[in-house]
């Protein structure tokens, strides 16, 4: 298996913060991993380090060579002063001939596009556009942040479909980092649980029925874990967001528990 | 008889070979919202004049230094949790003031004052032109060659890093062309008035296009009417030629945007 990225005891500060401490963090090809988290424990941080915008300032990032990175990022605000068409964006940053632009298009179910300023697509359409640019750079590593913000319930589990998809065709790793916690757990090889540091990590299923993952969480409320297997034995509050307490001991050295509640918007299936 | 024998043919030809070079930089400093930039890059270009008289240095090399270490500064401390507009406007105009007492030490240079303020566009000589025209080259070369780069970094920096590009390699282009522009132009329209060449034909263009190489060609020649149409009005009205420049893009501009908003009420209609 070929490593693609390799970080190893990494703290990347944002600003004067230290946003992540001995993050030690791999992917490798083919495989799709979800990192998980409350707000401000820095998933986003973690993705800029492996995008090589933030670099650490102790620690080590490993790329492996040539390697080509797909983004798609967490929102994208196009100031109205900047009229771009679909297909011009889709040219970014390399120009293609417009029959490539349309088999792209069509490819990524949004046909007819091509001449639509991007400033007037819908948030689906937009996504789509997103991904559609993000997967012509052939990337050996797709990552996706946040991507579904914004989209409603039909309309993410359509665009994860189509993350399947685009795996299976292209073969091609995924990071992303996502709240949806159920969409995410079903097609993730490996969870990464990130609260400043890597609070714990495993496949889904080991993770899942490993007795060590509760007592790394702790037993409390069931942890996040409950989130995934939508057992549902949390509380929840007036706007429908569950709320955990989430206790994460990791080993001795962090020997510390820090509730912090993890609010996911989470549409419960029935 | 020699064509740049001619004055206004002199003049017109700087102002074009300023305009081609300060439209597509122009859109960027639209897009990337960095108008008060420009206009700090430009004042702190008075102060270059006045250390370039002090010290017998060529006006050019002087602006072009101080220019260029403004936008420097300037370009470090975005982002550093300072408010942009607050401190944008703190160094403007402060390196307007500094520039303006630091010129009245130098005597004589009282007299010539407006000429940098306002531009004097009609003086400028053969030696000016080249210099305005490989000045204006040079961005013009700068930008088209890392446009697809620029263009991907004012979208979205992280989209840009993971297509491998640096944006802050891309900023550092834009701040150099930036500081290349508004010391070429000077003589042209002027440290005031500079920051108008940037923004007004990028602004004009802006409702009539629909991709961004579009809006910077538009733009180009829309500057480049203003010119022609400016110099003219000058001639004919007896009015100072770099405002008569500027003001005919903001009259383009009146007209796209009117223009604009009647197509709009019809096609509501």
């Amino acid at each position: 298996m070929t490593r693609l990225i390799e970080i190893e005891g990494a703290a990347v500060h944002q600003g004067a913060v230290v946003a992540l401490r001995d993050v030690d963090f791999h992917i490798d090809r083919g495989e799709i991993v979800t990192v998980v988290g409350p707000n401000g424990s820095g998933k986003s941080t973690l993705m800029k380090t492996v995008i090589g915008a933030l670099k650490p300032i102790s620690g080590r990032v490993a790329r492996a060579p040539g390697l080509r990175i797909g983004y798609v990022p967490q929102s994208l605000q196009i100031d109205p002063t900047l009229p771009i068409t679909v297909a011009r964006f889709l040219g970014l940053p390399r120009r293609l001939p417009r029959k490539t632009t349309c088999a792209v298009l069509e490819q990524a179910g949004v046909p007819d596009l091509a001449d639509r300023q991007m400033a007037a697509l819908s948030g689906g359409q937009f996504q789509r556009v997103l991904l559609a640019r993000a997967m012509l750079e052939k990337p050996d590593l797709l990552i996706l942040d946040e991507a579904t913000q914004g989209l409603d319930q039909p309309g993410s589990a359509a665009f994860y479909r189509q993350i399947e998809e685009i795996r299976q065709q292209e073969g091609c790793a995924v990071l992303m980092v996502s709240h949806e916690l159920h969409v995410v757990m079903a097609a993730s090889d490996r969870v990464i649980c990130l609260n400043g540091h890597v609070c714990c990590h495993g496949t889904p299923e080991i993770v899942a029925s490993a007795p060590e993952y509760r007592a790394l969480f702790g037993s409390g409320t069931g942890g996040a874990l409950a989130l995934y297997r939508h057992d549902h034995d949390h509380s929840h509050d007036s706007e429908g967001n569950c709320l955990h307490d989430h206790d994460c001991g990791h080993e001795d050295r962090h020997n510390h528990t820090h509730a912090h509640g993890v609010a996911v918007k989470h549409e419960e299936a029935h | 008889m020699d064509l740049l024998d001619s004055f206004m043919m002199r003049a017109m030809l700087a102002g074009i070979g300023v305009m081609i070079a300060a439209a597509p930089l122009g859109c960027f400093v639209v897009w990337r919202r960095m108008a008060y930039f420009g206009d700090a890059t430009a004042h702190a270009a008075i102060l270059g004049v006045a250390i370039a008289l002090g010290f017998e240095i060529s006006i050019f090399v002087g602006v072009l230094g101080m220019s260029l270490a403004m936008a420097v500064t300037v370009s470090t401390l975005t982002g550093r949790g300072y408010a942009m507009d607050t401190l944008l406007g703190v160094v403007s105009h402060s390196a307007l003031a500094f520039g303006l007492v630091a010129v009245s030490f130098l005597q004589g240079v009282r007299i010539d004052l407006m000429a940098y303020l306002f531009g004097d566009i009609l003086a400028v000589s053969r030696g000016d032109l080249a210099v305005i025209w490989g000045g204006a080259l040079l961005v013009l070369a700068l930008v088209c060659w890392r446009w697809s780069a620029l263009l991907m970094s004012t979208l979205n920096p992280d989209m840009a890093y993971a297509s491998g590009i640096d944006p802050k390699r891309e900023q550092l282009v834009l701040t150099v062309a930036l500081a290349v522009v508004v010391a070429v132009a000077i003589k042209v329209v002027g440290v005031v008035l500079i920051a108008a060449l940037l923004i007004v034909p990028a602004a004009s263009a802006r409702p009539l296009v629909k991709t961004p190489e579009t809006m910077a060609v538009l733009a180009a020649m829309i500057g480049v009417a203003s010119v022609l149409g400016g110099l003219q009005g000058a001639l004919v009205l007896d009015t100072p030629a770099g405002p008569s420049i500027v003001c005919v893009a903001a009259m383009i501009f009146l007209a796209v945007s009117v223009g604009g908003g009647v197509r709009g009420v019809l096609r509501g209609k």
